[in-house]
């Protein structure tokens, strides 16, 4: 990461050494109803200043909702939310201090680019040409400086999206709010976007809360993520931990791209098709579901230990292939391998599994095995 | 094109039969007002102007004041009273929007007749207290245009995320106030312009209303006027159907032609 205040004196990088240091944000207990319907169950989250964090969920596990409660656009029916250190429960959006991409296309429409980056220095009284000036040298920060005199509709939806962030940012809020910015984007635009913002996120410091359904996304960005399930925070952690150690089996089933197999504990270690491998989570003996990744299953010879089966279906990814094979006892599993290993439909091989820790889940009768998950 | 259209000379056909069904009185019209014996002269319309006739046109004149004032407070009862409330309902109360809409709709199926024999006694009252001056019939005006007002600025809600503008402005540290006037006004303006001049074509041709409640407008000074001058009552009905005819010219373009449209 480079400092930001050792660059050259260009515009742009005047407006990142203005830029305040973040702020800390706090969800304590946050309890929100709609109705007899609980849609967050006691939220607590701790977000360090300058901190990327991301809310990471299936839809409808509440993430959004803890974001709009952040933003002042929905109100905790239990618990606070600080700011700074400041409890702003009760203070209106407006008066938040903070810089908000959505995830719909938010531009007004009347104004063109510039004048909608302008809007909230307007807001804060800050002087017709002083706005402009600084409007423009947000428009540059994230490349559309060429683009100042446009309408909404004159731009394409990731310049769209650009403009909104240099609209969040230029007032140096608090906190920057992202609520699936990227989603309604191609997902060239959608990588490319999403780097941009981990970029000028990391040069401005500042504190930043990005809400997403892809676990991809949330990987390659964040400082820490808190994955989200049905009103609860499952697990916080960095994305290392939550790929390594996942804390619980909803973790395990969101983060990475695992097929289930159903599988023993003994004394610890989970035996699967001759193997013995150590659990993440500690598990009691017993019937177990583990969940086994691309990455943990590689193609063997005929004379080692492991597992015969057919493949199903074998896709290439460039430097790598990924093939769905159905094992002998009947399971779809996904492996990943170098894409030398040429295999076709039909062909019969044999996988084991690497010795790393797995995770497991306490076994379930009927499967949701589904293998796009 | 689908295959229901109709050919092009069917379409010139019944655009001919239908236009020349609507010229044929205007047309009869602005001939009875230039016939002069045999031949036909403008002499009639010069006299408009003419200081001796001020006297007989005088209930014209006051009933065209009187109406541009009332059009000017029905449009402010459209601007200040009805879009703020059908904005707030479609961000706030959307689940009323239903019985709403049921609401504005109403006064289109009640007879103008039937809604005089209502408003007498209310008017009784608002004759005490504001005055019997023409402006108050933007009262009962006010809830006539509903309807029509309703259809043009939904139509304009209807084309814009709100919710989101309103979301984005006050994340950006913008009031709700700020947020109706500067963002949301803006982005319906077309809805807002052509509700505004829909109310005036409607104050400007109402007459049940008006003549009950004994009120002097545009359209009752015509029907005293055509008493005495029957030419002088035909120029002003035919100057009159004009500016209305212009206003449906404004409202269409006003559909068209903004900065912001087509957002993809």
């Amino acid at each position: 990461m480079t400092s930001p205040r050792a660059l050259p004196r260009t515009s742009e990088n005047l407006l990142l050494a203005a830029a305040g240091e973040g702020s800390r944000a706090e969800f304590r207990g946050v309890v929100k109803d709609y109705g007899a319907h609980r849609v967050l169950h006691g939220v607590d989250l701790d977000v360090a200043p300058g901190e990327f964090v991301s809310l990471l969920g299936p839809s409808g596990c509440g993430k959004t909702t803890a974001l709009r409660v952040l933003a002042g656009l929905e109100q905790a029916t239990e618990g606070t939310v600080h700011l700074g250190g400041r409890d702003v429960s009760r203070v209106p959006t407006n008066k938040r201090d903070i810089g908000m991409v959505f995830q719909s296309y938010s531009l007004f429409p009347h104004l063109r680019a510039l004048e909608n980056t302008a809007f909230g220095l307007r807001r804060r009284g800050v002087g017709h040409a002083e706005a402009r000036r600084r409007a423009g040298d947000a428009l540059d920060l994230v490349g559309l400086g060429h683009v100042a005199d446009r309408y909404a509709h004159q731009l394409s939806g990731g310049q769209q999206q650009r403009v909104a962030l240099a609209r969040a940012l230029v007032t140096e809020p608090r906190i920057l709010l992202l609520d699936e910015p990227l989603s309604a984007l191609d997902a060239k635009v959608r990588a490319q976007l999403r780097d941009e913002i981990r970029r000028i996120q990391l040069r401005l410091g500042i504190t930043t809360v990005f809400v997403t359904h892809d676990q991809e996304e949330a990987l390659a960005v964040s400082d820490r993520i808190a994955v989200m399930d049905a009103g609860r925070i499952e697990q916080i952690g960095t994305p290392e931990d939550l790929y390594l150690r996942p804390a619980t089996p909803q973790v395990a089933a969101f983060i990475g791209l695992s097929s289930l197999v159903p599988a023993e504990v003994v004394g610890g270690m989970a035996r699967l098709w001759g193997h013995a491998l150590p659990v993440q989570v500690p598990a009691s003996d017993g019937p177990v579901d583990v969940f086994l990744r691309p990455e943990n299953l590689r193609l063997v010879g005929d004379d080692q230990p492991g597992i015969g089966a057919v493949v199903h279906e074998s896709t290439f990814l460039g430097s790598f292939r990924r093939t769905v094979l159905r094992t002998d006892d009947g399971y779809l599993v996904r492996v990943q391998h170098a894409a030398s290993e040429h295999v076709d439909f039909g062909d019969t091989v044999r996988i084991a599994v690497t010795p790393a820790p797995v995770a497991v889940r306490p076994h379930r009768s009927e499967y949701d095995d589904d293998l796009d998950g | 094109m689908n295959g229901l259209a109709p050919r092009p000379l069917t379409r010139w056909i019944i655009g001919g039969v239908v236009g020349l069904l609507f010229a044929l009185p205007l047309v009869s019209t602005l001939l009875f007002t230039l016939q002069d014996g045999d031949g036909y002269t403008f002499a009639r319309w010069a006299g408009l102007f003419d200081p001796a006739k001020a006297a007989v046109l005088k209930p014209i004149w006051t009933g065209l004041g009187n109406s541009l004032l009332l059009a000017l407070v029905t449009v402010l009862i459209v601007l200040l009273i009805l879009a703020p409330t059908m904005i707030l309902v479609s961000l706030r109360f959307p689940a009323l929007r239903r019985s709403f809409e049921f609401l504005v709709l109403l006064p289109i199926t009640i007879p103008a007749i039937v809604l005089v024999v209502g408003l007498a006694p209310i008017y009784q009252q608002i004759g005490r207290t504001l005055g019997t001056g023409a402006w108050t019939l933007a009262f009962a005006y006010g809830i006539t245009v509903l309807p029509f007002a309703y259809r043009s600025i939904q139509a304009s809600i209807d084309a814009v995320d709100l919710r989101t503008l309103s979301e984005a402005a006050r994340s950006l540290g913008a009031g709700w106030f700020t947020v109706v006037t500067r963002v949301l006004a803006p982005n319906l303006r077309p809805g807002l312009l052509a509700a505004s001049l829909i109310s005036v074509a409607v104050v400007l041709g109402e007459f049940t209303i008006a003549s009950l409640l004994n009120r002097q407008v545009l359209q009752t000074g015509l029907v005293v006027v055509n008493k005495i001058d029957a030419y002088a009552s035909a120029m002003f009905t035919l100057m009159a159907l004009a500016f209305a005819f212009a206003l449906l010219l404004v409202i269409g373009r006003a559909g068209r032609s903004q900065p912001g449209k087509n957002r993809s």
